[in-house]
């Protein structure tokens, strides 16, 4: 064995290219819970990978074979059901990695020190993978595949000027979602996004070893090294973290077995019912929901009731976060020496988001599509009180920031008011004026905002 | 490398051109992979016109067919319907048809059709492209729509909500009232749809 690694070694940097990033990558000791998902999601996108091309194996990408063909994998194909049941739940697994490790990033505050380019290409692995569970929902050609690319095809419509719907109409290659939207999408799924998703991914790693792991103290590992020029709050990436990750992997394995062979479908939040219909150009189902990992964008999107604000509301709140290194600039990076008012703050944007997540997957009712609303406030007020709270300000710049929010929010309220819906408007009102009174008066009247002295080094007993 | 003797102005030059000429080169590459995304030349001969026979609509009864891979309705209006449309005109969002792109000229008129019994619609809600329903008054409860609602179509997607003669209502996402194809009549019964009345193109 040993002459086979020194001949390679002699024509390929193999082992150092391991010593750089694996068996002498020092990361910090201090790992918690929140480290697992970087991993998890690696091996969920190697299931994907695949998974996926085992079903190309089997799957006609055309209108009036493909709905067939993945009943034929269900039925006939020989374990073409697990095949496919791991693809489809290994979708749904992927984004709750991902939103898991992207909330991870934003508690520890993993974007700072140097530690931008490591988001951005995050977020950039996040939009890839977005377009490729989008079109990768078309190919089995059912009603919700089709409705939901109609959908959000039609989003770009809503450009004016003649561009939206020439752009609509050059992507979908027809005049409607069809057979020629299906290969391109199809050739997308398989072959240009896979491999878009794969080259950012190195980048993305390659960006976090240049700088080193954040970690749940927010310790600079690198600032202090030992006499052998080791970090002394650093341990060796293997065996330390190889091992730690394939316990997180395994216990994330029993799950994802579990949803596989017992609740593939997941009650319609991983599999609509919708989709076991095929796809009919003449009816629309009566609710059109996309999965579940899209409807707090979706939600956004049709709380608004205007086309192009709407769109362009669901756009930003994708785009914000990218902007979120520069907006968040406070020093200090882990939420464990900020203020409990900060702790509360995540928290509730966490809550925004899950609320948002299930109010998109519900018919837009009087009741609902308000909250709707309310909430998509409350999902762009959080960016503006987290810019608020990134350094030391004066109490005007806490009251002008106050008057400004509640100035938007009253002319959004004037813009789309409705007498009929006046008693809903004015009580739900309340949810963005306490959010205001909590998050932006509250500093000022309390010392709850005040940031913890953070520990130079963390020592272990 | 070696600096003697080197020209750097020539040789920023030659990088810059040679940039350049290389980038419009690209440029140039990228258009056939771009303009492949358009609709083929096939998708686009599909667009040919179709015929209806409406001699057997009962009143108030709605049909769809397909022109273009998209739904066209065609719905057989009740007398009582025709009449109560103006009514609405204030409280709708574009009464008069004033979105010049949503119908043929000769389907402006307050019944937005060529005959007041007989609406033409293609059944695509103009905010992101759903087919709406079609939901009579005695319905209106199912989709939550109010005691007052005089039927009309009621897209489930985004709440998008429009008359019988297609014509949007204020405080939904849908912009403009839904589009009339060009269409005409071949005779007393038969509308042929995609192609337009008087001049009798068909639509390219």
């Amino acid at each position: 064995m040993r002459w086979l690694v020194d001949w390679i070694d002699a024509r390929f940097p193999l082992i150092s290219l391991w010593e750089e990033h694996v068996s002498r990558y020092y990361a910090p000791k201090n790992f918690n819970f929140w480290y697992y998902f970087g991993s998890i999601a690696l091996v969920v996108l190697v299931i994907q990978i695949v998974t996926g091309i085992w079903l190309t194996m089997n799957y006609k990408p055309s209108a009036t074979e493909a709905f067939a063909s993945v009943e034929s994998i269900m039925r006939d194909v020989e374990w073409g059901w697990l095949i496919r049941y791991m693809h489809s739940t290994g979708a749904s697994f992927f984004f709750i990695a991902v939103y898991l490790h992207m909330f991870r990033a934003l508690i520890y505050g993993s974007y700072k020190g140097n530690r931008e380019l490591i988001w951005l290409l995050g977020m950039f692995i996040y939009v890839i993978l977005m377009a490729e569970a989008f079109m990768g929902y078309l190919l089995p050609w059912g009603q919700m595949s089709y409705w939901g690319a109609q959908v959000i095809i039609s989003l770009f419509g809503a450009i004016p000027f003649g561009i939206g719907e020439a752009l609509a109409l050059w992507i979908r290659g027809d005049y409607v979602v069809s057979d020629a939207t299906l290969n391109r999408f199809f050739a997308l799924h398989v072959v240009a996004l896979p491999l878009a998703l794969l080259a950012v991914v190195v980048l993305h790693i390659l960006a976090l070893h240049e700088v080193g792991s954040n970690n749940p103290d927010g310790v600079e590992i690198k600032r202090n090294k030992g006499p052998d020029g080791t970090p002394r709050d650093g341990i060796p990436f293997h065996p330390y973290y190889t091992v730690k990750d394939l316990m997180g992997v395994t216990v994330f394995l029993f799950l994802f077995a579990i949803v596989v062979f017992f609740i593939p479908e997941f009650g319609g939040w991983f599999l609509e019912k919708d989709n076991f219909v095929p796809a009919d150009p003449l009816r629309t189902p009566e609710h059109i929901v996309p999965l579940w990992y899209f409807t707090p964008f979706y939600a956004i999107l049709r709380a608004i009731p205007d086309k192009l604000t709407g769109v362009l509301a669901m756009g930003a709140s994708i785009v914000v976060l990218f902007f979120l290194p520069w907006i968040d600039r406070h020093p200090v990076k882990s939420i464990r020496y900020r203020g409990p008012l900060f702790v509360t703050l995540m928290m509730t944007f966490a809550l925004t988001f899950v609320v948002l997540g299930y109010l998109g997957t519900q018919a837009p009712t009087r009741v609902l599509g308000e909250l709707g609303l309310r909430f998509g406030e409350l999902y762009f007020s959080f960016f503006v009180v987290l810019w608020l709270y990134s350094r030391e300000r004066r109490a005007a710049a806490y009251l002008n920031t106050l008057i400004v929010m509640v100035v938007l929010v009253g002319i959004a309220d004037v813009i789309r008011f409705d007498p009929d819906k006046l008693g809903l408007m004015v009580w739900s009102l309340l949810i963005p004026l306490v959010y205001f009174a909590v998050f932006i008066v509250g500093p000022l009247v309390s010392s709850a905002n005040e940031p913890r002295p953070v520990p130079e080094r963390v020592v272990y007993r | 490398m070696s600096v003697v003797g080197v020209n750097g102005g020539r040789r920023r030059f030659l990088t810059a051109t040679a940039s350049v000429v290389g980038g419009v080169g690209l440029g140039f590459t990228a258009v056939p992979f771009v303009s492949s995304w358009q609709p083929s030349e096939r998708a686009r001969a599909i667009g040919a016109p179709v015929q209806i026979n409406v001699s057997k609509l009962e009143p108030g009864q709605l049909v769809t067919v397909l022109w273009r891979g998209k739904p066209v309705w065609v719905v057989r209006r009740t007398p009582e319907v025709v009449d109560s449309l103006p009514a609405l005109d204030p409280m709708l969002r574009d009464p008069d048809s004033e979105v010049a792109e949503q119908q043929p000229a000769y389907a402006r008129n307050p019944y937005r059709s060529l005959k007041p019994e007989y609406l033409v619609l293609v059944g695509i809600c103009t905010h992101l492209g759903c087919s709406p329903q079609y939901v009579v008054a005695t319905r209106a409860e199912r989709y939550d729509l109010g005691d007052d609602w005089p039927g009309g179509f009621f897209c489930p997607c985004h709440g998008s909500k429009f008359d019988l003669a297609g014509r949007v209502y204020p405080g939904v996402p849908a912009p403009t009232n839904l589009e009339v194809p060009p269409h005409r009549y071949l005779d007393g019964d038969r509308i042929e749809i995609g192609v337009d009345h008087g001049t009798g193109e068909a639509l390219s």
